[in-house]
């Protein structure tokens, strides 16, 4: 190569860290719709961190001017609602794609030995997901932000013995304020994006290591070429860089067309009582998490009582880093397992009406929908052991399919 | 398979308007949303709300450079309160002392309201009011009862009785005066979004562009993908 070139790769391995993880990087030829989840997710990141620094410039971290730093911003800043629109919408089609990406990891037994690590790498980027939309959640300062600064917050004050300090801790005083604005911003966007930042590379590198599983669940190394390359594994670069170039346009399609049309998406991605300045003297009828956390908010209400509703909602959340080790069937993908493929659907569409029912106000007629939904989510990672040790399976393929 | 895929995204997508459905019974306002609208809904908002209510926000200057209104009419017409800025958010006419004092309670800002309340209630709860003597205002509202706003569009639209008898005729045909109110709905609306006309106006171009490429990359991928055989 050029001589610049050289010059370079003396001082920085650039050509072998290309090699190793695009043009050397084997994948199967056979990934679906769900794989375009990963990069969109790289990419979304990027741009969450474009606009919130572009956001961060004009916010004002205080309880008497957050709200209006904001409409600033919405209304006066050049482009400002475009900014605002993207780092909104942004987050809710982030999640979108993580559930995807959970969903296609569930599907084909991406979590199964060698992967465990990346499994619990990536459940550990999710649950810090939540974390960094929630302390983003906060900062407008609209009402909605204010109570459910105060919910979660008193989440943490029923942890036994030293919750209330935790709580006084979290919110820097006794109640939401300022103090809690800044370090919710300080949290925000800078150790909880750094800290996901870094779980990123540590899931690519452990992606990297073991290879990449694919919708047949079978290892591809098996069958191996003469010249050592696997005999359904193709390049990453360019034959994937290109195929995710396409879904980027795609993606980027859609997340214009929310942007543009529909921001709010009929206050499903941007609530209307956020648009009601933060009032500690009003309280909200039902204060509802967006809806990406909804599932567990259900669960937490679940039951009656702070602490099992508590204990019922972390266990559920808890639960997923055992699956490697609580499925115990020789089979990876749900394709040639029946029975594991129809627990997967029943899982996921509680996880839906989970998230359905936690948006609604808490009336006892949706105790039932609760407490089943629930129990089915976690009864799916408690019944797994057994079903995948005595469930049939069919005959899985020797080489990939189509 | 994929289809099944795509239904679902879908599905997540636009699940919002089928949560939407269970909320309220609330009227809708028939108003085509235009800047022509929007324009007399400023208009009508200046005559009959800026007394009270300010729109903070949103800065006098925007309804040159968004929807076009020339500047004359602006001054002449919209800006009202003696404070008024052509730079600065739309202010009320009457201080927020005097509107406590009056009326008990300083009229809020209305530059969310839409965002916050949704159309359909504004214009809801302004075709909502009714006569009641025991009320110190003397107006009642069905949808917010209690209310202390006097119906101020009383004389436009008449004056009825809670069970919905006309006791006085209004000005306005009742044609005439919903279109009236829904005008200053969609004036609210825009009020509380004004990138809605931007947005819709830069829509067609991005979105073009981008399936324009979304385009290229697919048949780049299919020429790269070529020789990858099953």
């Amino acid at each position: 190569m050029s001589t610049f070139g050289d010059w370079i790769n003396k001082r920085f391995p650039a050509r072998e860290l290309m090699r190793e993880h695009m043009t050397e990087y084997y994948a199967p030829k056979n990934f679906n719709i769900l794989y375009y989840a990963g990069s969109l997710l790289l990419l979304m990141i990027f741009l969450q961190l474009l606009s919130g620094f572009l956001l961060m410039s004009h916010y004002v971290a205080t309880s008497q001017d957050a709200f209006n730093s904001v409409q600033g911003i919405m209304y006066d800043t050049k482009w400002g609602w475009l900014i605002r629109y993207m780092h909104v919408d942004g987050v809710s089609l982030i999640f979108i794609l993580l559930y995807a990406h959970i969903l296609r990891g569930l599907l084909y037994g991406s979590y199964r030995e060698p992967r465990e690590l990346l499994w619990i790498i990536g459940y550990v980027i999710y649950i810090m997901m939540m974390g960094e939309a929630f302390f983003g959640y906060v900062l407008p300062f609209g009402n909605l932000s204010y109570w459910a600064g105060q919910v979660i917050t008193s989440i943490v004050h029923a942890i036994p013995f030293i919750g209330p300090q935790l709580a006084t801790l979290a919110r820097g005083g006794p109640g939401i304020g300022t103090a809690t604005l800044q370090r919710f911003l300080a949290l925000h966007v800078v150790l909880w994006f750094l800290i996901i930042a870094a779980l990123i590379v540590m899931h690519v590198m452990a992606l990297h290591q073991v290879g990449s599983n694919n919708p047949d669940g079978i290892d591809i190394k098996k069958h191996k070429g003469p010249n050592g390359v696997p005999l359904d594994g193709i390049p990453f670069h360019p034959y994937y860089t290109v195929k995710d170039l396409f879904g980027v346009g795609v993606w980027l399609t859609i997340f214009a067309a929310i942007i543009l049309y529909a921001p709010t998406m009929h206050g499903i991605f941007l609530e209307k009582n956020t648009f009601f300045r933060a009032n500690p003297m009003v309280s909200l009828p039902d204060v509802t998490p967006p809806w990406y956390l909804a599932p567990y908010y259900a669960m937490l209400r679940a039951i009656p009582n702070k602490y099992l509703g508590i204990g019922v909602m972390g266990l559920a959340i808890i639960l997923p880093f055992f699956l490697p080790w609580l499925d115990r069937n020789p089979v990876r993908s749900s394709r040639y397992r029946p029975w594991y493929r129809a627990m997967i659907i029943i899982m996921g569409i509680t996880f839906l009406v989970l998230a359905w029912v936690g948006e609604q106000p808490p009336l006892p007629k949706y105790f039932l929908i609760e407490r089943l939904g629930a129990a089915i989510y976690i009864g799916f990672y408690l019944l797994l052991p057994i079903i995948s040790s005595i469930e049939p399976t069919r005959a899985v393929p020797e080489r990939v399919t189509k | 398979m994929r289809k099944v895929w795509i239904g679902l995204l879908a599905a997540i997508l636009f699940a919002g308007n089928v949560g939407l459905a269970h909320a309220q019974t609330l009227a809708a306002p028939k108003y085509v949303f235009n800047k022509a609208t929007v324009m007399k809904g400023a208009l009508l908002f200046a005559d009959h709300c800026s007394a009270c209510h300010s729109i903070h926000s949103l800065r006098y200057e925007r309804l040159e450079t968004d929807l076009g209104m020339p500047k004359a009419q602006i001054i002449k017409s919209i800006m009202l309160s003696s404070s008024a800025n052509f730079l600065k958010g739309m202010r009320p006419t009457m201080t927020r002392t005097d509107a406590k004092t009056w009326f008990g309670i300083a009229p809020p800002d209305l530059s969310h309201i839409v965002r916050a309340q949704g159309q359909r209630w504004i214009y809801t709860y302004l075709t909502s009011f009714y006569q009641d003597p025991k009320r110190p205002s003397g107006w009642n509202n069905r949808l917010v009862p209690e209310v202390a706003m006097p119906n101020v569009l009383a004389p436009w639209g008449g004056i009825y009785s809670k069970d919905g008898k006309v006791l006085h005729k209004g000005r306005l045909s009742p044609g005439a005066y919903r279109r009236e109110v829904a005008d200053i709905v969609a004036f609210l609306r825009y009020a509380s979004d004004p990138s809605y006309f931007k947005r819709h106006e830069l829509a067609p171009y991005v979105l073009g562009v981008l399936i324009l490429l979304s385009l290229l990359a697919y048949l780049l991928k299919r020429n790269y993908w070529r020789d990858v055989h099953d």
